[in-house]
């Protein structure tokens, strides 16, 4: 096979989805209202199709394509995967909420596939460029997505303060590689990494330099904001709320996997050498995130603002893992995303659930009395909020403890205990919407419309939380071969 | 073979029995899903009955069980039991069965979530009390309290979310400490087995830490004094099954954790702690009989009696001898039958009243003169009469206390006029003298689902307190084990 033949092959899924989000936009022309499931449908086939295609084309070597702009490995695979799934899994979530107001249209099905291609092509940019293009792609759709009900004022703030902060983030982060540039001339990470090793065994105070440790701060600053950690949260809780449910859902999920590959990538893979100086930095934001993230969703009456804040704070466990520099380290942050998805689709599906026409269920108050309305939906709330709060035997648990353990081999003893009693503080919050739903009187009456699909698909959901918290070691033994063929393999 | 897995049995048939409540049953069918409840509970006792008669008195572990369960990180489903966890795990078993009758007829809504919910707990307890892997004993100690914390919630009195939500997060950040402690020994030894722990060589200054650790979990969890505010507020709103089981089994999880955990793991540590142990103790046996003294709610004054009992389970334990070990693990079992009994006793007033103040009643011995005869008998076990379980316990801690020091001796015995004060003071107030008011000349005799229920607690405190052999000789050999165990230091050699 020749290299451009090669290429293709090993971007076939993104080159599908792309291809198909295309035909999604030409379709919906010529399709009249009561017609549009079609896109739908032809929607969640791309999803399949683009899953069958990374599930057919994974192995366990690192190959490049495009000169080394682009790369598949392990990490990618599963990443990629876990992507697809959980687009699928969201879009089976939002369609009867789409449909009820009026949202239901070709725009959402083609926009959200092409930032899906864009958390894609961050997962698998092995160049400082291509990670900036597949975060710019990401993002611009995301910031479509939030404004797509135009005439809902809240969505268009939420939609305006999320690109004014995400496009000064992108220049940071833009900044910060092009200093990294300018020291090592290079822009593809494995070479930065190998030129950095050299320079710094010729001479081993380089990694001192003022405009290389400026560099690694743009860059670490303007991840932290694509993650969501304080100090870089604000946009956080008011897009969180401010959109409408079923495009937070897409901003509180899987664009996490994005911005973990892209900590991999750039932090792991690209500036090893400086890990002292990132690893203090997410030490700081870990800690601080995970202790206001839990304070302050103490405070919280809306429940998407509340589960913004709780994004916060497990992004700070995140974080806590990666800073623990070990493959370990970096295991325990793989699963903990993979957790924090599988937790924020079914936190959010449920609002999703809850919500009717022209009734948004997104107080505390609306899930009062949850128990006697619907006691398995009530059942299934409670397991994600278990989950959350990192009780066993839940995923959450293991998530909370594959970081923990990493973070105390690490020699970090006192951090790991701060972030035990936080947990133990966020658990608080968790527990009180517990208690609304099983301990109060319900306010509202109404019966719960949502089909069939979306029922099955969120309670096997939870049940997954339930399983894997039960059978941990499958997805932690993935994530831990990810990691080491990826990191040490190639 | 089935013998093999009876510790599995044991925790796996109850959970099982309960899921089964919570998907066969319906407020519809009451009666049924009751029934259900009950055979479940009945088949999860019948369980646990080959691991007394199959015990071996000569050994320790006994019944092991393993298997891999999570490799990446050496965790393994891995159970056994020795001569302390077998008579907590059939004082389990056997509360189930008694929570199940008891809520018979007081739960009438969300029955098969209520029952389930015992049924789960019953199995995870046990799971506690077996379990001898650190992560798989952890899960099983928080989920417990999933189910506890929705009992107390959705079934409880008034003050129910507070107490409720008090109850869970004490036990959440001690139990996290806990958690940080295992993850350290698991980076110390690469394995999360407690008899690796036992072995491994630890310096004065971890131990001390660990042990602190261990202290934040199972020093709220017993309660000791001055991190058992949760225990009052927990009981006065739990329904009367929820305090039952609350009283029996999941206070003794924390005793019972000091001997598997903290105690063996930092030897050096404990002996070193054993003054500040001691006095917590004796500020438990003395200052809260006192406060119990002056209690004007009848659960309050049990739940403040059984942080004062448990007190003695403590002393005992660190006093470091046999005789002390044997009477805390004793004195375990035997408030296990004592505080459902005096539980049971308030639920069966409760049921008919309504009330839980003392100065609702009064006389009530006129119109329920048999139930007063039960209650008269439990609270002079709550006292410590000889002849009843109550005695046994208290009797040997003091015996040993008086070998280690005749002042803790003195204070802890001091207690039992203070104990017969607070106990038969009540008994006094409650049901003798004149009829109080028309309610209590209206109250109705006993049934015979509660006599039978009382009758049976009976056998057991006055055959534990006539033969405490039943429980001794399960635990002799386990405590000799211990106790040599203990007196090995693990300080690392010097020079090493």
């Amino acid at each position: 096979m020749d290299t451009i033949n090669t290429d293709l092959f090993i971007s076939l899924p993104e080159i599908t989805l792309l291809c198909m989000a295309m035909l999604i936009l030409i379709v919906d022309l010529f399709l009249n209202k009561q017609n549009r499931l079609i896109i739908y449908g032809l929607a969640q086939v791309t999803l399949f199709v683009g899953a069958y295609l990374v599930w057919g084309t994974h192995n366990a070597t690192v190959e490049y394509a495009y000169s080394g702009l682009f790369v598949d490995d392990p990490l990618s695979d599963v990443l990629k995967l876990a992507t697809l799934i959980g687009a699928s899994v969201m879009l089976v979530y939002t369609r009867h909420y789409m449909m009820l107001r009026n949202m239901f249209s070709g725009e959402y099905y083609s926009l959200l596939l092409f930032a899906v291609v864009g958390i894609m092509v961050m997962i698998s940019g092995k160049n400082m460029l291509t990670i900036y293009m597949g975060l710019e792609l990401l993002s611009l759709c995301t910031y479509a997505l939030v404004a797509l009900d135009r005439d809902n004022a809240h969505a268009t703030e939420a939609a305006m303060k999320y690109f004014v902060l995400g496009a000064l983030a992108s220049g940071m982060l833009l900044y910060g590689m092009s200093m990294i540039y300018g020291v090592t001339g290079n822009l593809d990470l494995g070479r930065i990494s190998n030129g950095l090793n050299q320079m710094q065994m010729q001479r081993p105070d380089f990694v001192k330099d003022p405009v290389l440790v400026l560099g690694l701060v743009f860059i670490v600053a303007g991840l932290a904001f694509k993650l969501g950690a304080i100090p870089f949260h604000m946009w956080v809780p008011d897009v969180y709320q401010g959109s409408p449910t079923a495009i937070t859902i897409m901003i509180g999920s899987i664009p996490k996997f994005a911005g973990f590959a892209m900590a991999i990538r750039l932090l792991v893979q690209g500036l090893d050498t400086m890990f002292a100086d990132w690893q203090q930095m997410l030490l700081i934001m870990a800690v601080l995130s995970i202790a206001i993230g839990n304070i302050t969703a103490i405070a919280q009456t809306n429940l998407k603002r509340m589960l913004a804040y709780s994004t916060i704070s497990h992004i700070g466990f995140l974080l806590l893992g990666l800073m623990s520099a070990s493959l370990n380290g970096f295991t325990s942050s793989m699963f903990y995303v993979c957790a924090y998805v599988l937790m924020s689709l079914t936190g959010f599906g449920m609002i999703l659930l809850l919500s009717r026409k022209g009734h948004e269920a997104e107080q505390l108050s609306d899930l009062a009395g949850l128990n006697k309305r619907s006691p398995w939906t009530a059942f299934l709330m409670l397991i994600t909020m278990f989950s959350m709060a990192g009780v066993p035997p839940t995923i959450g648990f293991y998530a909370k403890f594959a970081v923990l353990q990493a973070a105390l081999q690490a020699g970090f003893v006192w951090v790991v205990v701060f972030a035990v009693v936080m947990a133990a503080i966020g658990a608080f919050y968790y527990l009180r919407v517990i208690k609304i739903m099983y301990f109060d009187q319900p306010e509202d009456e109404a019966p719960i419309d949502a089909p069939l699909d979306m029922r099955l698909v969120l309670s096997a959901n939870v049940m997954a939380l339930l399983l894997i918290g039960l059978m941990p070691q499958g997805l932690m033994a993935l994530c831990a071969k990810a990691i080491f063929f990826t990191l040490k393999g190639g | 073979m089935l013998t093999d897995h009876i510790l599995s049995l044991s925790i796996w048939v109850p959970i099982l029995a309960g899921v089964l409540v919570l998907i066969l049953g319906d407020d519809s069918r009451a009666c049924f899903t009751r029934w259900v409840a009950l055979l479940g509970s009945l088949a999860g006792f019948a369980v646990t009955l080959p691991l007394y008669l199959l015990f071996d008195l000569n050994s320790g572990i006994q019944f092991l069980e393993i298997a891999n369960w999570i490799p990446a990180f050496n965790i393994n489903y891995m159970l056994g039991a020795d001569g302390f966890s077998v008579p907590l795990i059939l004082l389990t078993s056997f509360t189930t069965v008694i929570a199940v009758v008891a809520s018979w007829e007081s739960i009438t809504d969300n029955i098969a979530q209520y029952m389930a919910a015992f049924l789960i707990m019953s199995g995870l307890m046990i799971g506690v009390f077996s379990a001898l892997d650190a992560i798989l004993y952890y899960v099983f100690w928080e989920a417990m309290l999933i189910p506890m914390f929705l009992v107390i919630g959705v079934w409880g009195g008034p003050n129910r979310v507070y107490a409720t939500i008090k109850f869970f997060l004490y036990t959440l950040i001690g139990s996290l400490l806990m958690l940080v402690a295992f993850i350290y020994l698991y980076h110390k030894t690469g394995s999360f087995h407690i008899i690796d722990y036992y072995k491994v060589p630890l310096s004065m200054e971890e131990q001390i830490y660990i042990f602190a650790a261990f202290f934040m979990a199972f020093a709220v969890k017993i309660p000791m004094w001055p991190v058992h505010t949760w225990l009052p507020d927990a009981h006065v709103e739990a329904p009367t099954a929820g305090s039952v089981v609350l009283a029996a089994v999941m206070l003794k999880l924390g005793g019972y954790s000091f001997l598997r955990f903290a105690m063996p793991i930092a030897p050096d540590a404990s002996h070193y702690l054993t003054g500040f142990m001691i006095t917590l103790s004796l500020i438990a046996i003395l200052y809260i009989a006192f406060v119990a003294l002056v209690q004007k709610d009848m659960k309050k004054l049990i739940a403040y009696s059984s942080i004062s009992h448990m007190g003695f389970v403590t002393l005992g334990f660190f006093l470091f001898s046999q005789l002390g070990l044997e009477g805390g693990v004793v004195q375990m079992i035997s408030h296990g039958f004592i505080s459902a009994a005096m539980f049971l006793c308030v639920g069966v007033l409760y049921d008919r009243m309504h009330s839980r103040q003392i100065a609702d009643y009064g006389g009530v011995a006129n119109t329920m003169p048999i139930f007063t005869g039960f209650v008269v008998l439990f609270a002079m076990a709550n006292s410590g009469l000889p002849g009843t379980s109550g005695f046994v316990g208290e009797f040997m801690v003091i015996l040993a206390s008086v070998k280690h020091n005749f002042w803790v001796a003195f204070v802890a015995a001091s207690t039992l006029i203070i104990g017969a004060s607070y106990s038969l003071w009540m008994v006094k107030r409650v049901f003798y003298g004149e009829v109080a008011n028309d309610k209590v000349s209206a109250l109705k005799a006993l049934n015979k689902r509660e006599f039978t229920l009382l009758s049976v607690l009976a056998l057991f405190t006055l055959g534990i307190g006539v033969y405490p052999d039943v429980i001794t000789e399960l635990t002799q050999a386990t405590s000799t084990q211990f106790l040599n165990h203990m007196a090995v230091s693990k300080l690392p050699a010097v020079g090493m």
